[in-house]
């Protein structure tokens, strides 16, 4: 995991779960439905299902697999289970990358 | 049953899905199982029954899986319901069981939480826990039980191990029976986060994490989920059950239609001809063969469904499939339905239950029809082999199997446009966000899958069967009566209602080329595509139109319809609802006759209108 940051990198950064490319890992920060933008479901309501699934700030996520047209979906380890969904929804989910060690 | 302490009992099993609750519903209830509806949805309700070493009988009841008691579908509506007895028609649980995944229980513990505020005394079953210990996952069972205020029991489901002691735990709430105040309410994002926060304190407390992980999984994954290698395997996977469903389902389909016509032939030899030789021969023997005759591609594909659900591999193939169905307004889970219907609209309806969002799986539903499945074949083969001329055109192309591509993909094409049209103009939603979780990989259990097939028949004859055979009775009823007059020259069928409906719609079918002989043809070949080929040799006076009689058909139809006619007829064929075992199976499914009629109208209106278009060009180039 380790590998995918680079040395540089030591401070605190955070990007949309959304946003990144298999073997990335990190811990979640935020989630908010909002951050989604509008969909079928309401901000609440996705922020509460992601929640259920597991996707809550503290959780330790790493992108496993992404889809072969547009990188999507993608497979998420949360914690010791695995998830799949949409990059839309995963933007719902804000991850940090605290240091190499994460 | 006489003392009050062993008056019957109802236990209820909650759990996240992939939690093994099925097995354990199994290893508690063994064969003594039914599987109906729920009343007024078409959610599955699995009840059991079990009798306690102390003669108490415990009626069990498998709840829909879930992640939470605020119910996102409508199967998880009927768990909420249910553990908060309120749902219509059913009696509240005693006790619940909560049923988790012992290598997962984060969710469940939160879910557990949720089920604590329900009030209702609750055992905990950690089940797989074999696998558990394999891992070297150590839970201190004691002082979890104490944490949450409730029994908890290791259970191993598969090898039905744990059972007696979840029983006895069982047994023991329902004695001590102690409810408390219901306090449950819809959770919040905050309260949501509390009780994982919760959830993860119990979780550091009393369980000590694996020591060998399972790996296997993550192997597996990185080729079965790799963008370019999970795609081959998938197809690979899909082209052999396809095949099978397709080819083995073929042999033992013909057997079942041989047997029937040897029942028949018997009657035969005892029933004199006349009505009820008829009636029993070709409204109920055919009846009955023609329910029957389907069982065999049901058992097939729903091997292969309940092998790769059992496996985990199901919701890999949906994630890859994912992105193709979203174009169609549907999420992955759609992709296995649709591409059995293939071979018949009707397994691959009953196979729409993989899909748990309700609009998405009435979308799927209504658009399974229209892939060509295999009774269709007959009819293009018959009409193709008849007008299209056998020649290659741009050199190497066989012409005919130019036409036959084409209609399969005008079948594929409008089953996404069709899909897309009903997901984006009529529910107005866009399909639901594509979320689930991605299960370990597990051996299936052979026990387990035999019974889930046999459930899957037992429905299949049970309840579509009631509906397909009255149905297939009246196409009959149609098309026998009345008797064609004394000393009358033309064939029966065109003195029966079915002739007299026939010849009634020809004037609204004139406009796409259809002549009278197609038009009585439509109404037999309602009761299967391909009775219609059958129907046609009876009018042209051919005998065996199905097997050697095929060419002389082919002869007659060649030189009595225009290729513009015939053109119109295989469009017709791409569309048309010709077929009342797929309706009976869309009204056993959906719980209404509302859709099937929504089906009906839809698809007569495109049949009609590609036909018309077809004809209308056809003619326009000369072809009529």
């Amino acid at each position: 995991m380790a590998r995918d940051i680079p040395p540089s990198m030591t401070t605190q950064q955070s990007l949309a779960l959304g946003l990144l490319t298999p073997g990335r890992a990190g811990q979640i920060v935020r989630v908010d439905g909002a951050l989604a933008g509008a969909g079928v479901l309401s901000a609440d309501e996705l922020e509460r299902r992601l929640l259920e699934l597991g996707f809550v700030e503290g959780a330790r996520v790493e992108i496993l697999h992404e889809g072969l047209f547009g990188h999507d979906p993608i497979a998420v380890r949360v914690d010791d289970m695995r998830v799949a969904l949409r990059r839309r929804e995963a933007q719902a989910i804000e991850v940090c990358f605290e240091d190499s060690k994460v | 049953m006489t003392s009050p302490a062993l008056a019957p009992a109802r236990i209820a099993l909650v759990g996240n899905p992939n939690s093994g609750k099925t097995a354990l519903f199994n290893a508690l209830t063994g064969a003594r199982q039914k599987v109906a509806n729920y009343a007024g949805v078409t959610v599955e309700r699995k009840e059991g029954h079990l009798t306690t070493p102390a003669g108490r009988t415990l009626s069990i009841l498998d709840l829909p899986g879930t992640y939470s008691l605020r119910a996102r579908s409508p199967d998880e509506a009927v768990t909420r319901d249910a553990v908060l007895g309120r749902l219509a028609g059913e009696h509240e649980p005693d006790v619940l069981i909560a049923v988790a995944d012992a290598t997962n229980m984060r969710l469940m513990l939160r879910l557990v939480l949720e089920l604590k505020q329900v009030g209702r005394p609750f055992v905990l079953a950690l089940n797989m826990y074999d696998i558990a210990q394999r891992q070297g996952l150590r839970i201190d069972i004691e002082g979890l039980s104490r944490e949450l205020g409730a029994p908890v029991v290791t259970t191993v489901a598969t090898r039905k191990r744990g059972i007696e002691d979840l029983v006895a735990a069982a047994d023991a709430l329902v004695l001590d029976h102690e409810n408390h105040a219901n306090t449950w309410q819809e959770p919040t994002a905050a309260q949501i986060r509390a009780a994982h926060g919760e959830a993860q304190r119990i979780m550091r407390t009393y369980v000590k994490p694996a020591e060998r992980p399972d790996t296997l999984t993550g192997k597996f994954d990185s080729v079965l989920l790799h963008p370019v290698a999970g795609l081959v395997i998938l197809l690979t996977l899909l082209f052999v059950m396809f095949q099978a469903v397709f080819s083995w389902a073929t042999p033992v389909a013909d057997l079942i239609g041989e047997g029937f016509g040897q029942i028949g032939r018997l009657i035969a030899l005892v029933v004199p001809e006349g009505l009820l030789r008829s009636f029993i021969n070709d409204g109920i023997i055919a009846g009955v063969g023609g329910v029957l005759v389907f069982l065999p591609q049901i058992l097939i594909l729903f091997f292969f469904i309940i092998l790769l659900e059992d496996t985990g591999y199901m919701a890999r193939a949906a994630f890859l499939m994912d992105k193709v169905m979203g174009k169609a307004g549907l999420h992955g889970r759609a992709f296995l339905p649709l591409l059995s219907s293939f071979a018949c609209a009707i397994p691959g309806i009953m196979a729409t239950r993989v899909i748990d969002q309700k609009r998405d799986r009435l979308t799927t539903i209504m658009v399974a029809p229209l892939m060509t499945c295999s009774a269709r074949i007959p009819v293009y083969t018959l009409i193709i082999g008849a007008l299209i001329p056998q020649r290659n055109v741009w050199g190497w192309i066989n012409l005919q199997g130019l036409v036959m591509f084409g209609l399969y993909a005008v079948g594929i094409l409008s089953t996404l446009i069709v899909s897309a049209v009903i997901q984006r103009v009529f529910w107005r939603t866009g399909s639901e966000p594509f979320m689930m979780e991605l299960p370990a990989y597990k051996l299936p259990d052979a026990g387990l899958v035999a019974r889930q097939l046999w459930q899957r028949a037992m429905i299949f004859i049970n309840r579509a069967g009631r509906i397909i055979l009255p149905l297939m009775v009246i196409v009959w009823l149609l098309s026998t009566f009345p008797y064609p007059p004394e000393g009358a020259t033309g064939p029966a069928i065109d003195y029966s209602f079915a002739g007299i409906i026939g010849h009634a719609i020809q004037p609204f079918l004139a406009p796409i080329g259809f002549n009278w002989e197609m038009s009585v043809a439509l109404i037999p070949g309602m009761a299967a595509r391909e009775v219609a080929v059958g129907t046609l040799g009876t009018i042209y006076a051919v005998g065996d139109a199905e097997g050697a009689g095929a060419h002389i058909l082919q002869g007659i139809l060649a030189t009595q319809w225009s290729l513009a006619t015939g053109l119109s007829f295989l469009a017709w064929y791409i569309f048309a609802p010709q077929c009342v075992a797929t309706l009976g199976v869309v009204k056993r499914e959906t719980g209404s006759w509302l859709w099937p009629t929504v089906m009906f109208s839809y698809m007569i209106a495109l049949a009609y209108l590609a036909s018309f278009v077809t004809f209308q060009s056809a003619k326009a180039l000369g072809w009529g």
